[in-house]
Parts: structure tokens; sequence; C-alpha cells
């Protein structure tokens, strides 16, 4: 499903937040990417990972826009982009669906900022609410949804405007366990029938072996790209449970374990 | 009518819009978790509690001089005079009708000044002493400023009730506009949505909910300065009832237009009510 075509394109990003001192102290700048570089292939799914504050929703946030870069550059479909734009879906990770819609209003809402008639994507919205699993769920509103069903509309609306890249911030990261998982597996299925782009932010090593087909590991202050890890299960994958008993998913898990662990010590 | 006495102060307007609903919510689920069998005790303790006041304020009532205090079966013969005179009626359709126009207005004007103060920092800046300072004068005191503009009529009136109602509208909305979860701005600019559509389609829907406070309150406030007003001008509404039966010492009549407020709070009171929950069904059940 991989091809050579370089979907998204990464390339020297470096970002410095100023923080405000506070009463004894000046402001000091910091320093939260280095020179990020690095390509995501057409229908691949990438995942970023590393432990907190190594800059990877940061990054995820720059590449869709949300975020100014300082330096580098980020081209999609090799044309690069200055500012958001609706050829790149964001999936939150608290699902932040507009409370006042309901599930298929919300996932209009890109649409309808496209101005696409009524009729039309009230059939796409429905097609995609159908596909994530929610088809009958259309009319209900976000507080009468589980978490879960909330990070499904959260998916289908960030599909409806059919980016050519999926970006995609620790999604599942506050669903309980058994949730996850089954998401994690429509996530995989609904990536088999669109051939979907993700770029996909996760601290969970589990979840980063069993999507992706590589993993940018990332280390903290500067945050900056540690290694790239090719995944070398096929799809359509076994069960998160039956794969994890593998001896090579756990030596896969255990070498990432170690590189995120041996971060170099803090920068006074 | 007792939200008169929470209207938010200017500094911290957004803690008294947003703790409202919190504490409404939490009366309303205390009567869900109640027991049937509890509900119904309670609301046989609430009737007899209503029989039991106006009973004992019957039988108080009649011992009192009835120039200083009335009873409530006096209250009712008062009351089916004046409607049979059609002196309440009139008086009714007279203060309605300032309260109705001056409450549209300053619905209309609160509303978008609210909005664009929220919103706009510069704004903001231009006018948050104006609104500070008009907010903590008590307005009542210019009345007989505004006599003085407009006369006794109907403009003086329109005005007072007016400029009364306007500020908790105005403070509300500027409170709900700058209260917008930042998330919520985050998918409209994660979605590229221009600057109009970030506000007609993310910041108004997301106040709404403040505004309709600001609606409420702002009904607590108008009534009070059509009362106020109509005390100072004396020549139709309610009000003037209230202050011509006390000049006569016909204290049962002058208890008639009192009840009719009473009554007008209540209902525009709940109706604005109805009207958040219809207009905002996600905030009842949302933390």
């Amino acid at each position: 499903m991989v091809s050579t075509n370089v979907k998204l394109a990464v390339e020297n990003v470096s970002k410095t937040f100023r923080v405000r001192g506070g009463q004894y102290s000046d402001d000091h700048l910091l320093p939260v990417l280095r020179r990020v570089s690095f390509d995501v292939y057409e229908g691949e799914i990438v995942s970023l990972i590393g432990e907190s504050g190594c800059g990877k929703t940061t990054l995820l946030r720059i590449v869709q826009g949300l975020v100014r870069r300082d330096a580098g550059q980020i081209r999609v479909d090799g044309k690069p982009v200055a500012g958001t734009g609706r050829d790149r879906g964001f999936v939150f990770q608290q699902a932040n669906l507009l409370p006042w819609r309901s599930a298929r209003a919300n996932v209009e809402f890109g649409l309808e900022l496209q101005g696409v008639p009524r009729r039309k994507r009230g059939e796409r919205a429905q097609a995609l609410l159908e596909l994530v699993g929610l088809g009958p769920a259309g009319e209900q509103f976000p507080h009468q949804l589980s978490g879960g069903m909330q990070q499904r509309v959260n998916l289908a609306r960030a599909l409806a405007i059919d980016p050519a890249i999926l970006l995609m911030d620790e999604p599942f990261s506050a669903l309980d366990a058994q949730t996850r998982e089954v998401l994690q597996l429509e996530l995989l299925r609904v990536q088999a029938e669109t051939g979907k782009t993700i770029l996909f932010v996760t601290h969970d090593l589990d979840e980063a072996i069993y999507l992706s087909n590589r993993i940018v590991v990332m280390g903290a202050r500067p945050g900056r790209i540690k290694r790239i890890i090719p995944i070398p299960f096929g799809y359509p994958r076994k069960d998160l449970p039956e794969l994890r008993g593998e001896p090579e998913f756990q030596e896969i898990r255990r070498n990432m374990w170690e590189l995120i662990r041996n971060a170099p010590p803090i920068a006074a | 009518m007792s939200q008169q006495a929470v209207a938010p102060e200017p500094g911290n307007a957004n803690s008294v819009a947003g703790v409202e609903p919190e504490t409404e919510l939490a009366s309303e689920d205390a009567e869900e978790l109640a027991p049937p069998s509890g509900n119904s005790r309670l609301r046989i303790v609430r009737v007899l509690s209503i029989i039991g006041v106006i009973g004992a304020w019957e039988i108080l009532g009649r011992q009192v001089d009835p120039l200083f205090m009335s009873y409530p079966s006096a209250i009712a013969v008062a009351a089916t005079q004046m409607i049979a005179t059609g002196e309440l009626l009139i008086g009714l359709t007279s203060s309605l009708r300032t309260l109705v126009v001056a409450f549209f207005i300053a619905a209309v004007v609160g509303t978008a000044l609210g909005l664009l103060i929220g919103r706009y920092r510069m704004v903001d800046a231009a006018t948050d002493w104006l609104v500070n300072a008009l907010y903590a004068t008590p307005l009542v005191a210019i009345i007989p400023l505004v006599i003085l503009w407009f006369g006794l009529g109907n403009t003086a009136k329109t005005f007072i009730v007016t400029i009364l109602a306007l500020f908790p509208i105005l403070i509300n909305t500027t409170a709900g506009v700058r209260n917008v979860p930042k998330q919520l701005i985050d998918v409209g600019d994660a979605f590229a949505a221009n600057e109009r559509q970030i506000f007609t389609k993310i910041i108004l829907p997301s106040a709404l909910p403040y505004m309709m406070t600001g609606l409420r309150l702002g009904v607590g406030r108008a009534i009070i300065g059509m009362v106020v007003a109509e005390f100072f001008t004396a020549i139709t509404g309610l009000g003037a009832l209230i202050v011509k039966y006390g000049n006569q010492y016909d204290t049962a009549s002058m208890f008639v237009p009192i009840f009719v407020l009473m009554l007008l709070g209540i209902g525009l009171s709940l109706a604005v009510r109805r009207a958040e929950e219809w207009i905002a069904p996600w905030k009842a059940t949302e933390e």
C-alpha cells in the first residue's frame, strides 16, 4: 500500500518558545525543536514518539499550521505550506467537538467552511459516520456520546474534508484501555479503506508499534529525532494482544524503550 | 427574581455567569435523585407551607389596622374591583409596553456592544472604564436627570429601563466571548476558518448561554427600572398605581399591582430560562 511518493516532507524544522520569566527570573528561550527532518510516504502510518517535552505535539501542530515554525519547511505533495489548510486534517487529543452541533453537523463543519452545498455535505457526513461505525448516531449531540464515540466523530470530521494527510494528536490517550484497543483496530480498518497517509503522535509504545509502518523516536531538550524505526509487521495486522506475544514485537519494544529512556541529562 | 441580587459585578462577571448554571444543575440533580415517595412528600410540605403562610397572613392581617397592612381576602376583593374597572389592565399594558420596547433595545444594543468588547481588545480598552463606572453607579440615581431631559412621558421610562437592563446583558455577553474555550477556536483554525466564520460558527454559539444568562438578569433589572421610573413619573403603569393607592392609604388595592409585578417577574424569568434550555440544551448536561 505504501508508495514511494513523499506525501509530507518535514525539512529542518526548528522552534524556540520564549518563556516569560516570573518575579525572580528573566525571560528565557526554550528550544523545543532543533532541525527536525523526515518524510512520510503516501499511504503510510508514521508515529512520533518520545518522552513528554520532546516537542512531538508541537511538531504536529506546526505541520498543521496551528503553531508557527521559526525555521524550516513543510511540504505536502511537494508544495510548501504556510499556515493552516484543508489539505491537512487534524484529529485532536480531546475530541473538541462543537457542543451545539449534532455529530453529523460536527462532521460537516469543514465542508460548511468550504461552502459545500447542504445536501452534498449531509450525504458525505453520513457516509463518514458509517465509515467510523456511527451510522445511526448522527443526530446525537456530543454530550450524549461516550468518549470513544466522540473520538470517532473527531476522526470523521477530519476525514470529511478529504485531506492529503491526517494528523492525529494522541487521539486515544484519554480513553480506557478497552476502548483504545477497539479504536486502534478501527483506525487501521479506516486507513485500509481510505488509503490515507497518517502522522500519529503518541506516548504509548505498544500503540505506536501496533499502528505504524515506521516510528520516529524523538529526544527532548531540544526536541530532535533520535532514530527512525521501521516496523516489519504487515497489514492487515493481527490483534494487538496476539502481536504483543511475538518475540519480534518485544524486541522492538525493548529497543525503543532503551532509546527513549537513555536521554542525556538535562542541561541546566 | 432573586437573580437581581447576584447580578454580576464587572470585575468577576465571568465567575458569576459561569457559576450560575452549576448551582441550577446541582438543584435539579438533587430533585432527580430523590426517590419518588420523597418527592411527593416534598410537594405536600410545599402545599402545606403555602396554606399555612397565607392562612396566618389572613388571620394576623385582620388584627392590624387596614391602613398599615392588608390580608389576602381583602386584596382579592380589591383585585376584582380593579379588574372590573379596567384600571389594572390599563396599568399592566402601559408597563408592559415600556418593558418590551426597552428590553428589546437593551438586548440588541447590549449584545452587539458585548460582542465587540469581548472580541476586540481595542474596543475593550476604549470602553471598559465607562462600562465599569456606569455599572457600578446605581443608575436609579440618574432618574431625576433623565426626567429633566425627557419629561415624564414614555421616553423617560423607556430610557431608564433600557439603561438598567443593558449592563447585565452587555457584561455577560462580553464574558461569554472571552470564555470561548481555546480548543474550540483551535478547531476553527485547524479547518482554516476565516475571521468571520470563527465569529459566527464558533464564538457566537459558544457565547450564547452567557448571553441568555445576561438576558435573564436583564429582565429582573428591567422590572425594577420600570417600577422605579413609574414611581417618579407616576402617571401610568403598575408603579403609578402603587403610588396612587399608597397616597390614598388604600393598602389592599396597593398590594394588587405588587402581586402582578411578582407574577410578571416570575413569568418572564421562567420564559427566558425556558428559552435558555431550548437554545443551549448542551449546557444543561455539560460540566
